[in-house]
């Protein structure tokens, strides 16, 4: 079996262009609060998602804009939710962490871990209303020392449900190095609770693509839940506007202010050992260096590379999506224009 | 008298009560960065990042304050507690209880609340009338600087659980951390008095469940507490000009322990009490002061504005959700023409 690559990189690249403008509005100040892209995360969303069809489910957590583009949610209903518009998918009542789509059986929320019992519970109702349907959870690494989700792992195990659990690895959980705040090897961990757990390169589609397609059949067919551990990078790091980016991007700016009561903290008389606050300062650079390092890897650039089609038609793709991308941006303006009851 | 924002008062008074009691830690998701001084300070083994494990840290919080720690648990945001509530909920609270009152569990959890900067009902809620509910628990809710440093010495000087809320729109580090990114193009409602002002130069504690008369005035008594203590003060102020109507605003500052005297004695000559309550209106704060001057047999007149349903992610309809001066100033009209 192989996958049709030029069906994912337009998967791909729809996310990532909408994902792209949604940015954009966000910096230009008309999306308020928080932003959690999936920028980096679009091979694996793809590589999964692809082999889903009608009655299938998803769970997504909060970035679910790639989930949800890829499951054909309509682009300009996810743009205006975002806006907090009333075309958006949910009236602009909820914003970008709670896109949600009865329609498609895909829902997300902004608590951590909280995508995977609900895949459970979309695959205990997949069990006896609609055989041989799956559920899909999408979760973070930090996510997953999170208990609801290990309970996830174990329920779905032992009821044997149709659940294919996916972690996209970035090595970050929210602004603190995952390894700091992990014990042991997660897809060990899984293996624990009796789950086939699969390591792969997130940012090779193919690769994903590959391994979901097994672990979506084998749940399919009866053969209980299995895992995928992604690795990702995601260049914008935890949110729009993540503090350790930013000290990356506008050192001077941004640690002007910063540098002051740190030398204070580290010269005052009360506190630690000398040894206790040099230890402190390398975990503080250590943090720095590592959301310096979230570059490259990018799953669309990397297919886009591998792509054997002729430059005519990679264009017209290219033209389409960003048209469709361009249109959907559009009507969700317009219907921000729109004034709310 | 120094005057510091509302965030750096904070940590001003946890450096000082960090550097007098060796038994006071710090942990949470993300505290090496976002705490980074007291990190930078007092080390690892004092200030502690946590893995998103809510459950599990919370609760080792509890144990380590039976043991004899004074931990300050860091939860991010309120709506979060719920992930974790056992170890708040039927473990902390019911400790003193269970033992006969031989044991406590002395911690802090620190946690920021409420809206006005657009992130959704998920992140912007309120929720101290919930915890406020658990007989065991007590929570506070700081709206300037003076009262941020003091109630958290307060906080750490109780024998139990206390939950302390900072609220986004006072606590520059997090409405910066959640709500603006870095960006300048966006405008926020931020009570000047409460983001900033004068503290003491060395921190007391403030005793748990003592109010705070924020405005004299006979005609009505308004009762909340946070950024709604500021909405109240404003709409005082027009209440003043626009009728001539002195509305006293009595800053609650502690949810539980509540300060019932205070309430009673102003309603008593007010005859009038208008709760404004960032919280949700049904079973919460504003139902709980309505009873407590029902059951002091006072004969007043009530009105609440509350946040009454979820809230919603546009701004547009959030600004309409939380209390606002508008409203307010409708509910204190209805009143004072009654």
């Amino acid at each position: 079996m192989r996958p049709d690559l030029l069906r994912l990189y337009r998967m791909m690249l729809t996310s990532r262009r909408l994902e792209e403008e949604i940015a954009r509005l966000w910096h230009e100040g008309l999306i308020s609060g928080e932003m959690h892209l999936g920028i980096g995360e679009e091979g694996i969303v793809a590589g999964v998602l692809d082999h889903l069809g009608d009655g299938d489910a998803v769970a997504a957590d909060h970035r679910s804009t790639p989930p949800m583009v890829m499951r054909g949610v309509d682009l300009a209903a996810i743009v205006a939710e975002c806006l907090g518009a009333v075309g958006g998918l949910g009236r602009g009542l909820g914003g970008h962490m709670h896109l949600d789509s009865k329609e498609h059986l895909a829902a997300s929320s902004g608590i951590v871990g909280s995508s995977g019992p609900l895949a459970c519970g979309f695959a205990l109702a997949h069990q006896q209303l609609r055989p041989d349907r799956v559920a899909v959870a999408f979760f973070g690494e930090g996510a997953m020392n999170q208990g609801m989700l290990l309970e996830s792992l174990n329920l779905a195990g032992c009821w044997r449900l149709p659940v294919v659990f996916v972690c996209k690895d970035n090595g970050m959980a929210i602004t603190t190095p995952s390894g700091r705040v992990t014990s042991g090897n997660l897809p060990d961990r899984v293996r624990g609770f009796g789950l086939p757990a699969v390591e792969l390169d997130g940012a090779d589609v193919e690769t994903v693509w590959q391994a979901a397609a097994e672990a979506i059949l084998r749940a399919r067919r009866g053969g209980g839940p299995g895992y995928l551990h992604a690795s990702c990078v995601r260049p914008e790091g935890h949110f729009l506007g993540d503090p350790l980016q930013r000290i990356v991007r506008h050192p001077v700016a941004e640690l002007k202010d910063k540098i002051g009561p740190l030398t204070r903290a580290v010269t005052s008389t009360a506190g630690a050992g000398v040894t206790g606050r040099a230890s402190s300062l390398a975990g503080i650079t250590g943090m720095l260096g590592r959301a310096a390092a979230m570059r490259g890897r990018d799953p669309v650039a990397r297919l886009r590379g591998r792509l054997r089609v002729d430059a005519g038609e990679l264009e017209a793709v290219e033209r389409e999506v960003e048209a469709a991308v361009r249109k959907a941006v559009a009507a969700a303006l317009e219907s921000l224009a729109e004034v709310p009851a | 008298m120094r005057s510091l924002s509302f965030a750096a008062a904070i940590e001003d008074a946890l450096v000082q009560a960090m550097a007098a009691d060796q038994r006071v830690v710090v942990f949470g998701e993300d505290v090496a960065g976002l705490r980074m001084n007291l990190y930078a300070r007092f080390g690892e083994a004092r200030v502690r990042p946590a893995p998103i494990s809510e459950s599990a840290f919370l609760g080792a919080a509890v144990g380590a304050a039976m043991a004899g720690l004074r931990p300050v648990v860091e939860i991010m945001l309120v709506d979060f507690i719920p992930v974790a509530a056992d170890a708040l909920v039927n473990q902390a609270a019911k400790l003193a209880a269970f033992s006969g009152g031989r044991w406590q569990a002395p911690l802090v959890v620190r946690a920021t609340c409420g809206g006005g900067y657009g992130d959704g009902g998920q992140h912007e809620q309120a929720l101290w009338a919930w915890l406020a509910h658990i007989p065991g628990l007590a929570v506070v809710v700081p709206a300037s600087p003076d009262d941020a440093g003091g109630l958290l010495l307060g906080a750490l000087a109780h024998d139990g659980p206390v939950v302390y809320l900072e609220h986004k729109l006072l606590a520059e580090d997090w409405l910066d951390y959640l709500g603006s990114g870095g960006r300048t193009n966006l405008s926020y409602d931020i009570p000047p008095d409460g983001a900033r002002g004068p503290v003491p130069d060395t921190w007391e504690p403030v005793p748990l469940g003592a109010s705070r008369m924020r405005r004299e005035g006979d005609d009505l008594t308004i009762a909340g507490v946070g950024v709604a203590v500021h909405r109240a003060l404003a709409a005082a102020e027009r209440l003043a000009t626009e009728r001539g109507a002195e509305a006293a605003v009595l800053d609650l500052r502690s949810v539980q322990p509540l300060d019932r005297e205070a309430v009673a004695t102003a309603v008593r000559r007010s005859g009038r009490l208008l709760v404004v309550d960032e919280d949700y209106r049904d079973f919460g704060l504003s139902g709980e002061l309505a009873a407590t001057v029902l059951e002091a047999g006072i004969p007043a007149l009530f009105a609440r504005v509350c946040v009454e349903d979820t809230i919603p992610f546009d701004r547009r309809r959030e600004e309409r959700a939380l209390p606002n001066v508008e409203r307010i100033l409708d509910a204190a009209t209805r009143l004072l023409e009654t």
